[in-house]
């Protein structure tokens, strides 16, 4: 399969765009869907400060790579959970995925690059807080999501970062989707967009500019760009719902080219004409009155709350 | 051919397109990327017999 743009091989062909590409257009081809993204959902301007949250994997790291390449202030934010490191000895999935965070940042001298060590900032790892609370039901998870969610906004706060980038692909965005569907999470679907807002609560402004390219895609930019990324999946990832949604959805593509693209772009097409928005009510907001963070009950929010056993004694529990 | 994915490896007789070799072995096109002396592989590219296949699974997150 020769190239559409010279007559090279070509290195991915994506179906859906009845396109093909060498491994000199790709990467070109791939970096403008991005700057479109940006554009089209307007996310952010050459005058913002981006935060982006990195994993190691290769995702997040095509898109630090895409957002300077294209110009912008984008500096990464790692979070070592200390996922496969016992009694504070580092090793494992984290200490893997923090040394291709920090390899890849190495190729961009100048520019900014924060690591926050749970372990090191708050005494516990991932695993160790999952153990002991009841969210998540023993699957560390739902835990994950809460601190990273938290510490990304944190960060992005006190460093006083206009925008927090993630690298959610096509294929994120349509499994969550789907995922909500098939429970009619109407609450949820109406939240799910390229662009979060900023609250004046105190919530960062939110995006996701690769929300237009397929896993493939990304996987493939990397691969041809050179980025050395974490192949592993998070050991807790396996058996994940959103996985299986992922493969029934890669399977529908398989024999529909573009099923994927459809059904999310579809999506986001009835967001903009109105559906779902009667169920996006706003929900007041207060002050975490331990770390200030915005929480939708008053007291703690909820992750200060995983740490409340080790605050209080346990005769001040029932 | 030698097919390795993740910590398996397949062998497969005979000439193989990309794609069809990939299915043989029970995956999805869609879901792995072909990289042979580290050039990526489009679907329908020929594999000869001595060839040897690296896939790059693309899913993840969880």
């Amino acid at each position: 399969m020769k190239c559409r743009k010279c007559s090279r091989q070509a290195v991915i062909n994506m179906r859906q765009h009845k396109l093909a590409l060498c491994e000199a257009h790709y990467p070109e081809w791939f970096v403008l869907q991005v700057q479109r993204a940006i554009e089209k959902y307007h996310m952010f301007g050459p005058h913002d400060r981006v935060l982006v949250a990195v994993s190691g994997g290769k995702d997040s790291l095509t898109l630090w790579d895409v957002l300077l390449r294209l110009g912008y202030q984008a500096e990464g934010l790692y979070i070592d959970l200390g996922i496969g490191r016992e009694d504070g000895e580092p090793g494992g999935y984290s200490t893997l995925s923090r040394e291709k965070v920090e390899r890849f940042a190495a190729q961009w001298p100048g520019v900014r690059f924060t690591v926050v060590d749970l372990w090191a900032e708050y005494g516990e790892t991932l695993p160790e807080i999952a153990g002991r609370v009841q969210r998540g039901r023993g699957k560390p998870c739902s835990v994950c999501g809460l601190i990273k969610r938290h510490v990304m906004n944190r960060i992005a706060r006190e460093g006083h970062y206009t925008v927090l980038a993630t690298g959610h692909n096509l294929d994120d965005e349509a499994a969550t989707l789907f995922g909500n569907l098939l429970h009619w999470q109407t609450g949820y679907i109406a939240r799910q967009a390229p662009v979060l807002p900023a609250s004046e609560d105190g919530f960062v402004r939110k995006v996701k500019p690769l929300c237009r390219l397929y896993e493939r895609e990304t996987a493939a930019y990397a691969l041809v760009s050179g980025i050395d990324y974490i192949y592993d999946e998070c050991p807790y990832a396996v058996g994940a719902t959103s996985l299986h949604h992922k493969e029934l959805l890669n399977r529908l593509e398989e024999e529909s080219p573009g099923a994927k693209l459809q059904f999310y772009l579809g999506f986001l097409r009835a967001r903009e004409a109105g559906f779902f928005c009667e169920q996006s009510e706003m929900v007041a907001l207060h002050p975490c009155t331990n770390c200030g963070q915005p929480t939708s009950a008053p007291g703690l929010c909820a992750f200060c709350r995983l740490w409340k056993p080790k605050q209080e004694p346990a005769d001040d529990r029932p | 051919m030698k097919i390795i994915y993740r910590d398996k490896e397949w062998e497969l007789k005979g000439r193989w397109r990309v794609q069809d070799a990939i299915k043989e072995i029970g995956l999805l096109p869609q879901t792995v990327l072909a990289v042979r002396d580290g050039k990526l592989l489009t679907g329908d590219v020929i594999l000869e017999e001595d060839d040897e296949v690296k896939l790059v699974a693309v899913i993840s997150g969880g």
